[in-house]
């Protein structure tokens, strides 16, 4: 058929540009830091630090240039640092077995940073099935083995996507995995020089994990980053749940980990010019964002809203004089299960950020994200309760602890015990506020993505402005001293910082969406599937099978009739029985 | 030979299977329905979206019994299904024409 075979010739035609850019990147390996793919070479004496970070080996000094030397207190400087090198080379000659046993002290060091950064991994990479437990539970029956199919082939369709070439985009420019050995291969950022000062634009090293990117610390990074960059993808499933077509959503996991993930990925966390917007301009710390609050959460809220408003809102949903219809969630306990799954999963996500386990502010991490949780969670129960619909909603209760969760995840290093509360209170009432603000503009988001990841990462950026304490954060992006917000006497500029990451967030991603869901819908004709096999529900037609075979389903409450529009399908060829 | 349909509160099927048995109808038809009557349903709203709860669920009860044992079934129901608040149900009664068992191929009253 004609739209298969377009799309045969779309698919191969991006694979062959990939694997073009990955045979590329064998080009520029010249005289680089040797990568370490059996992990025997990872780990010494260098990686040695106390508690406070001071490094067990002393480096030499740089040598004063003649015109430095005249200054006093460089001199000074160079004088302190040299004598502390000369004794360090001094005590190593008098006692050889320390400096032996300093290599497999920095070797077990930097294990123990391993282990925390794959564990940690796991525990992100079990929130897909949460992701896929909250959309089902909160959608119809009908739908139910299309919508967790969508969660399920993201896993694969993203990583793939990540590993083919967004793992270098976003990473290929990083340098040094400091806390991890130090291995510093990828070493690539492309970089453009604008008001004189360097912006990282994106990554080109790593391609396909071989060559520099073929190093235990980077196939570490890569496991850690990918099922971030999964949390991203999978979130927009949420907000087109009920009507997108699965060729359409294929084609979208073809791009998001591959090319929308990585580029805004690059810029706040592969050392891109939004993480030196304070090295370069001042800002603060540049955009600080812990765990993703912006680059996960509202990465995958942007593309959830354009797509959502792109893709148009579920049959039935809206009326045409402004009310709207009840589409029920058909498994409750399903979706509450998976809520705290997630909850669970969040404590692999925030304090796994530190790739580290050797960073102690890791306790404070995991408190912060725990507390912020229940806030969000009792915030959006009671104000559900007491002032917007009277009772208690349990759709609302789960969609308020991800919410809380979602905000905590910028800040969670940063902000005490108190301000993770306040954080989640705050959560709890936008994301309540949000989903109804949504719904008024007709922009149809059955399990509240947008609102939950969206708007509540925006938050969470935000509140880095504001409750950074200034207790962690010495020397974050390149700048010292410790983050601090405009409630603890840093000012307003981490605010700028982080306003300006916000917004290139949802800008970058709404023009990118934009362009994917239009080059798919000319591909496939429609991102939609049509109106009868959405009445119909979805798992037949599209997925070949009953996410519930045998249980009888009552499609007259599952199916609002939009009322102003005319009656039903005028198709009449349909074969769908409305009783 | 009557059909009567029953549509009962759920929580009284158990009852009313062992009171009609007593008076020895021993079988039935079950099945689960959803209906309401004169009462209006009540408001809900879920996220913002109103919707009305009209259908409430219900079991339906179907026998056939011989002419002579009608009055006293009717009774039962009545006297064990009540809980005198809305939502009792209903019975119908309707005539029946035939009725065959078939396993034995017996037919009228030796069939029920």
């Amino acid at each position: 058929m004609k739209q298969t075979h377009n799309l045969t010739k779309w698919l191969g035609m991006i694979l062959l540009t990939l694997l073009v850019v990955g045979g590329l990147s064998f080009v520029w390996a010249d005289d680089e830091p040797k990568p370490d793919p059996a992990g025997t070479a990872t780990g010494n004496a260098s990686d040695v630090q106390d508690a406070s970070g001071t490094h067990f080996v002393v480096s030499e000094p740089v040598k004063l240039s003649d015109e430095d030397a005249k200054d006093p207190e460089k001199l000074k400087a160079y004088t302190d640092a040299k004598k502390a090198y000369d004794d360090y080379i001094a005590a190593t000659t008098k006692e050889p077995l320390a400096v032996k046993l300093a290599d497999s002290v920095g070797h077990n060091r930097v294990a123990i940073n391993f282990t925390w950064t794959l564990v940690t991994g796991f525990l992100v990479m079990f929130m897909q099935a949460g992701f896929a437990m909250v959309e089902t539970g909160l959608t119809r029956a009908k739908n139910s083995a299309h919508t967790f199919a969508m969660n399920f082939m993201i896993y694969p369709m993203g990583m793939l996507g990540f590993y083919l070439c967004g793992f270098a985009f976003m990473f290929g420019g990083l340098g040094a995995i400091g806390t991890m050995g130090g291995y510093a291969g990828l070493n690539h950022e492309i970089t453009v020089t604008l008001f004189g000062k360097p912006f990282g634009l994106l990554g080109w090293k790593g391609f396909m994990l071989q060559g520099a990117g073929y190093d235990t610390a980077a196939f570490t990074l890569f496991l850690f980053q990918m099922v971030f960059m999964d949390t991203t993808a999978t979130i927009p499933t949420g907000a087109l749940a009920e009507r997108w077509k699965f060729s359409s959503f294929m084609l979208y996991g073809c791009c998001i980990g591959s090319i929308m993930y990585p580029i805004f990925g690059n810029w706040v966390w592969g050392g891109g010019w939004l993480s030196q917007l304070g090295a370069n301009f001042g800002l603060g710390h540049g955009h600080v964002d812990f765990a993703g609050s912006t680059v996960v959460h509202m990465q995958g809220g942007v593309i959830g809203l354009v797509a959502s408003w792109m893709v148009g809102a579920r049959y039935g949903k809206y009326n045409k004089d402004g009310t709207m219809n009840f589409i029920p969630p058909h498994n409750i306990p399903m979706c509450m299960a998976g809520t705290f799954i997630l909850a669970f999963g969040w404590f692999g996500f925030n304090p796994g950020s530190s790739l580290a386990a050797t960073d102690l502010r890791i306790g404070v991490v995991a408190v912060n994200t725990m507390l912020c949780s229940a806030t969000g969670a009792l915030a959006a129960c009671l104000y559900m309760w007491w002032v917007k619909t009277k009772k208690p909603d349990p759709s609302m209760m789960c969609n308020g602890m991800l919410a809380g969760l979602v905000a905590i995840t910028a800040p969670c290093a940063f902000v005490s015990a108190g301000g993770a509360c306040i954080i989640g209170l705050i959560a709890g009432v936008l994301v309540v506020e949000s989903v109804f603000f949504f719904d008024k503009i007709r922009i149809d988001d059955p399990v509240g993505a947008i609102s939950v990841h969206g708007v509540n990462g925006a938050w969470g950026c935000l509140s880095i402005g504001l409750f950074a304490d200034g207790t962690y954060g010495d020397g974050w992006n390149g700048v010292p001293g410790t983050v601090k917000g405009l409630f603890y006497g840093g000012g307003m500029s981490q605010f700028w910082a982080e306003c300006i990451g916000v917004l290139t967030c949802f800008i970058t991603l709404g023009v990118l969406t934009f362009i994917v869901f239009k080059v798919i819908a000319m591909i496939l004709g429609s991102n939609r599937p049509s109106e009868e096999v959405e009445i119909q529900g979805l798992d037949i037609p599209e997925m070949g099978v009953y996410g519930y075979s045998g249980m009888v389903m009552d499609k007259e409450v599952e199916t609002p009739h939009p009322k102003g529009f005319p009656t039903a399908p005028a198709s009449s060829k349909s074969t769908v029985s409305t009783h | 030979m009557k059909k009567i349909e029953a549509i009962i509160k759920p929580f009284k099927l158990e009852e009313v299977k062992e009171a009609l048995s007593e008076i020895g109808i021993e079988g039935m038809t079950v099945s689960e329905v959803k209906g309401f009557g004169r009462q209006k349903g009540q408001t809900e709203i879920y996220r913002g979206s109103e919707y009305v709860v009209d259908f409430l669920p219900k079991i339906k009860m179907e026998i056939v019994v011989a002419d002579e044992k009608i009055a006293d079934a009717l009774a039962t129901i009545i006297k064990v299904a009540r809980t005198g608040k809305i939502g009792d149900g209903k019975i119908f009664v309707l005539p029946v024409e035939e009725a065959v068992r078939i396993r034995t191929a017996e037919r009228a009253e030796s069939a029920v």
